[in-house]
């Protein structure tokens, strides 16, 4: 019985000591309430007439944020009016890189003439319960009779650096797949990207 | 008139694919091997360069090898990479990974990077230890870890 209990324990500790922190696939999004640039609060709860969301925590300063800019406008172009809008998320403290300050999502919405909610996760809560860790980082939620599942995690594609040669766009398949009622083929994927700058 | 070399910094930047990357410490014999993954216009990463350069310094004759691996973008090597690291005056070796999509070797360095940077992996074959750290470190934090390892 000693013996058990020690390997309960010790599986515990192994499967917690892995363990990711924040949300994984199936996982139900807890809501938000963050505040967009043009003042209003944008909240989860705003998207209930919708089939899902694509959160994407991403930011002003970050070269590779840069880089999927016009892929992440272009991705809400095409899946908003089919009901799955792009909501994006600053999570970086304006202390640690000045260039992300609310008034600099402001001027950069504007000149990129975003189309979606670009909104200040002022607090870092919302990163941190989703387990963001740099920027771009992908969540797709699909609404599952009011509330919010996680089915895709990740990168929006296989190539950063070069729009012209992706050859596979895992958030668009995995996007799709919610269309489609379906699983997405891939559910969770890896990407370079700048580290989230937490508050010190 | 030859005009000597003031540095060392490198003039000439080697671009790695993951496999040849990768080689660098599953190569490695009884060397540690550090590898720390950066890019020129990552603020942590950059701040975190003169303790690597320390670390450069400290493995001189030691059994072990730094590698800093950048990560900035391969088409950018000539206009950001090898002018920082010749204005940086950098001492440590260099190289450009260009390794194709990320989700196929994010893994292989280890499970438990999220792809963030900076991060710094330590591994010493030998004596089958492996460490990663997606976080800025210390030169004293590197150090007390291969410490024990050049032992």
């Amino acid at each position: 019985m000693k013996n058990l209990i020690f390997i309960i324990f010790a599986l515990f500790m192994i499967t917690n000591s892995n363990a990711q922190n924040g949300y994984k696939i199936g996982d139900q999004a807890s809501g938000f309430s963050l505040k967009n640039i043009d003042g209003s609060m944008v909240s989860l709860t705003d998207y209930a007439s919708s089939k899902g969301v694509i959160v994407v925590f991403t930011c002003n300063h970050c070269p590779f944020a840069k880089a999927y800019e016009n892929r992440i406008i272009e991705l809400h172009n095409i899946y908003a009016e089919k009901g799955v809008p792009v909501v994006a998320i600053n999570p970086n403290d304006p202390k640690e890189v000045p260039e992300d300050s609310f008034d600099e999502m402001k001027k950069r919405a504007k000149e990129k003439s975003f189309p979606f909610k670009y909104i200040f996760d002022e607090t870092q809560a919302t990163a941190k319960t989703y387990g963001a860790t740099r920027t771009p980082h992908v969540y797709l939620l699909k609404n599952v009779g009011g509330t919010f599942h996680i089915t895709y995690i990740g990168a929006i594609d296989d190539n950063h650096s070069d729009a012209e040669n992706v050859k596979e766009k895992y958030l668009e398949d995995a996007v799709n797949a919610l269309l489609n009622n379906t699983k997405p083929t891939t559910e969770m994927t890896k990407a370079i990207g700048c580290s989230i700058k937490w508050k010190k | 008139m030859v005009i000597p070399h003031i540095m060392n910094a490198q003039n000439k930047i080697e671009v790695y694919n993951f496999e040849q990357l990768e080689k660098e410490w599953t190569v490695s014999g009884d060397s540690v091997v550090i590898v720390n993954f950066w890019a020129t216009w990552c603020k942590p990463c950059v701040e975190e360069l003169p303790e690597f350069e320390k670390l450069n310094k400290w493995i001189s004759g030691k059994k072990a090898k730094l590698l800093l691996v950048s990560l900035d973008f391969p088409k950018q090597l000539k206009t950001s990479l090898i002018p920082f690291v010749k204005q940086k005056k950098l001492q440590s070796k260099v190289v450009l990974l260009d390794g194709g999509n990320p989700n196929n070797w994010i893994d292989r360095v280890s499970t438990d990077w999220s792809g963030a940077i900076p991060a710094t992996l330590i591994i010493s074959q030998s004596k089958n230890f492996k460490e990663f750290k997606e976080k800025q470190c210390s030169f004293e934090e590197i150090k007390s870890i291969i410490h024990s390892l050049l032992e």
